[in-house]
């Protein structure tokens, strides 16, 4: 997983997970051209008001333009329910900001945090949606129905892979429950930046010890993986073995809701291969079992399937691309193949620097072109 | 992937990832400190050795008969990195130096690379360019690429290609040498006025080679440590000498086709280096602590040279003659004795080093040194003998230790809109 810090209201919507499909179905909105008239908010924030010129927006991207009139140091943000969209912090007093925003149709809250403590003064912002939202590319929908069925697919599948793992847990079965560990955990690694749209589930499900503050609770897979394999007591973690087949129920419940497009399935894959180059290749995502290359696999899957989704987008915008990255694919899996045990991988320790290294070179090879997946499919 | 440049012949390959690559970056104040200077990089070549402005904004020209880096006058700051090439597949190396030359073009105009440059692509879309030079000046940046001895294996047929003076190094008496720190198939030399071009420019082309070539090694400097220019002031290195006094004057043409060019003929397998050159990097650690504890009189023993003026012992000037006589009346064992040109028939090297401080060594010293760099037209008769002879009797050893090591060949200049690095070899 990404480590355990709040999911920056600015990453999501660089994932463009708050585009609603139909704005990526037409043209890519570009902050200078496709903000329409209106779309600018001027926000004046003092230590005791939280003044906006207007609260009622169209979808896309519109622009605050905050002034910190106070006498103290203020923070805007936009909230959807809990959820951050976007913020701006350490704004000084007589000092201006511009955010900048892509809004779906929905409801949201404006908040100012005069001083930066507490819930803010909020007031409610009600995006209507665009005129551009009628039309609708098909082979946009197309991808995101069939990226759709394949994150439905997976998170279903994860369901009885995890209670299996929970049952052997709960059995005390530790060398069984060894042996469905790193299974339990592909479709969650084939899907994850889906998954870690939802919120809680990521850092509660797929947390490593090192990512938790002071004080937070060790729960999920890693918190299984520590156990059964420095031979802990099973007893003690069954409660996390029960809600981890609580999440992923979940997981698999919420996935019509998730907000896909096709910017945030091409961005989805390059997250995938960001996690293999920054958490996988270290070694330091499954620092107990180092059934890392499993997960690999998994991510590598996973992108691709991403891939094939977006195929008829990207061919038609950036055909060149497409062919680059097929043979960037198939690079890293010439490059992985040597690590294959028979119908799995090769304990992740036993490689020496230099084959982690040319891995590494790998991964880099096809996650540099795949960075613009996002936007050669939303051409 | 490739696609042909226009004009260009329908084999050669030519930039493809033309999204990276256009050169078109067109943002913003970058293009002041470029177009300032246009007119100065027009008159220049940087074959002469000379640039007409020495400001800091001052761009020096990217084509020529010889690539830029060699003979223009040092620049204050380094980086060197050394890349692997980690496909087998020819085109593909040929399309990266083709995406690399395009992306020089910009860089030392101080240009981003790519559409849209740092600021101004597609929303959704990585920046083309990374941006940390987006307001900085040219800083007089070069771009130097070579082609290492490992290129010249089975991988891309070049095996009947490689000139005989490109071979590694022999083993010298005394090195250390960390695998980690030497070789390379390609190397690249960025040196510039400003150290944020040099390593925004590094870390551009290292960007555009991924799936292609990694890096294996790199090296910053500082603080040059040899002048390629007599009529500067001898920089001195962290040894609180002047290095380089001895070094050729870059600036005359007739002793640079004679010690540090290519010519025809030199070698029938390496036609294609022909304008081009071979660079010698040496990583030397330097242990600054021991020799700040020798005394005056030891030190300037050790070197050859009076540590004011940097006049041969027995001499009085920095630039005296050192003619048989004089090289008599200096320590058998010092550096610039056993090192003279007149040892080893005549030849010599062409020094560009830096100094490098890479952080602390664990021990409680400064991890010092100095990044040797010397081009040369051929390594058997230049480097390696004074390597030899030095490695054996030098009474700076004591004080050095060679971690790293390297040698290039370094390609001929791109000339003209359609030609690229390498295109001699791989085109």
């Amino acid at each position: 997983m990404t480590p355990a810090r709040p999911v920056p209201a600015a990453a999501l919507v660089a994932l463009g997970l708050l585009l609603p499909l139909s704005a990526c179905a037409t043209d890519a909105p570009a902050p200078a051209e496709g903000a329409e008239a209106g779309s600018t908010v001027v926000v004046t924030a003092s230590d005791d008001a939280c003044e906006a010129s207007r609260l009622d927006l169209t979808a896309g991207i519109s622009t605050f333009e905050v002034t910190n009139a106070g006498s103290q140091v203020t923070e805007v943000y936009v909230y959807d329910g809990d959820r951050i969209v976007t913020e701006k912090e350490d704004i000084g007093p007589g000092t201006s900001y511009e955010l900048t925003v892509d809004l779906a149709e929905g409801s949201y809250q404006l908040a100012c945090k005069p001083g930066m403590v507490g819930d803010g003064i909020r007031q409610d912002l009600v995006v209507a949606a665009s005129a551009q939202a009628e039309e609708v590319d098909p082979l946009a929908e197309q991808a995101v129905a069939d990226y759709r069925a394949y994150v439905q697919e997976q998170a279903d599948a994860a369901v009885p892979l995890v209670t299996g793992l929970a049952d052997a847990v709960r059995a005390g079965d530790a060398e069984r429950a060894r042996e469905l560990y790193a299974p339990s955990r592909v479709p969650w690694e084939r899907i994850e930046p889906v998954a870690e749209s939802f919120g809680d589930l990521d850092p509660r499900m797929d947390a490593r010890e090192a990512d938790l503050a002071p004080g937070e609770d060790f729960t999920g897979w890693h918190r299984l993986e520590k156990a059964l394999w420095t031979g802990e007591e099973l007893a003690p973690v069954a409660d996390v073995a029960d809600q981890l087949v609580a999440d992923v129920t979940e997981l698999a419940g919420r996935v019509p809701e998730a907000p896909l497009t096709p910017t945030s399935i091409g961005n989805g894959a390059k997250e995938l291969l960001d996690e293999v180059a920054t958490g996988k290749i270290t070694g330091e995502e499954e620092a107990f079992s180092h059934t890392d290359l499993v997960d690999v696999e998994a991510n590598v899957d996973g992108a691709q399937e991403a891939l094939e989704a977006l195929r008829p987008l990207v061919g038609r915008s950036d055909p060149e691309l497409l062919a680059e990255l097929d043979a960037r694919f198939a690079d890293l899996w010439e490059a992985l193949e040597p690590y294959r045990d028979g119908d799995g991988w090769v304990s992740y320790d036993t490689l020496d620097e230099a084959q982690r290294r040319d891995l590494s070179r790998a991964v880099d090879g096809v996650a540099e072109p795949l960075s613009g997946l996002a936007a050669a499919a939303s051409r | 992937m490739s696609a042909p440049v226009a004009g260009d012949g329908p084999s050669r390959p030519g930039p493809s990832r033309r999204r990276l690559l256009t050169g078109l970056g067109v943002a913003g104040a970058a293009l002041a400190g470029a177009g300032a200077t246009a007119g100065l990089t027009a008159a220049t070549s940087p074959a002469a050795g000379t640039v007409l402005g020495r400001a800091r904004s001052a761009t020096v020209a990217f084509e020529g008969a010889h690539q830029a880096g060699i003979t223009t006058p040092v620049q204050a700051h380094l980086h060197l990195a050394a890349l692997d090439v980690t496909t087998d597949r020819r085109e593909d190396l040929a399309d990266l130096l083709a995406r690399w030359s395009e992306a020089a073009r910009a860089l030392t105009s101080g240009r981003d690379v790519g559409e849209g440059g740092a600021v101004d692509g597609d929303p959704l879309a990585p920046p083309a360019d990374t941006g940390e030079a987006h307001d900085l000046t040219a800083a007089r940046l070069t771009l130097t690429v070579g082609v290492g001895p490992s290129l010249f294996d089975d991988r891309f047929g070049l095996a009947g290609r490689r000139p005989a003076a490109l071979t590694d190094l022999p083993a010298f008496a005394g090195d250390a040498l960390e695998p980690a720190r030497c070789g390379g198939d390609l190397v690249v030399q960025a040196c510039a006025e400003d150290p944020q071009v040099a390593v925004h420019a590094v870390r551009t082309l290292v960007r555009l080679a991924a799936g292609t070539a990694a890096v294996r090694w790199a090296q910053l400097g500082f603080g040059k440590a040899s002048s390629t220019d007599p009529s500067e002031p001898t920089p001195r290195n962290l040894f609180g000498f002047k290095d380089g006094t001895a070094n050729p004057d870059a600036r005359d043409e007739a002793l640079m086709a004679e010690h540090v060019w290519v010519a025809g003929g030199d070698d029938p397998a390496g036609d294609w280096l022909v304008g081009g050159s071979y660079l010698v990097a040496r990583r030397v650690e330097m242990h600054v602590e021991t020799w700040d504890r020798a005394p005056l009189a030891e030190q300037e023993a050790v070197v050859g040279r009076t540590k004011g003026e940097g006049a041969p012992l027995g001499g009085t000037g920095e630039h005296d003659v050192l003619d048989a006589a004089a090289l008599a009346r200096l320590p058998a064992d010092s550096h610039v004795s056993l090192s003279h040109p007149s040892r080893f028939g005549g030849a010599q090297m062409l020094r560009r080093g830096y100094s490098f401080v890479d952080g602390a060594d664990g021990l409680g010293h400064l991890s010092a040194g100095l990044v040797f760099l010397a081009y040369q037209r051929d390594p058997r008769t230049a480097f390696t003998p004074v390597q030899e002879a030095l490695s054996r009797a030098d009474a700076m050893g004591e004080y050095l230790r060679h971690t790293g090591s390297g040698v290039w060949a370094v390609l001929p200049g791109v000339t003209g809109a359609g030609d690229w690095w390498g295109r001699s070899l791989l085109g």
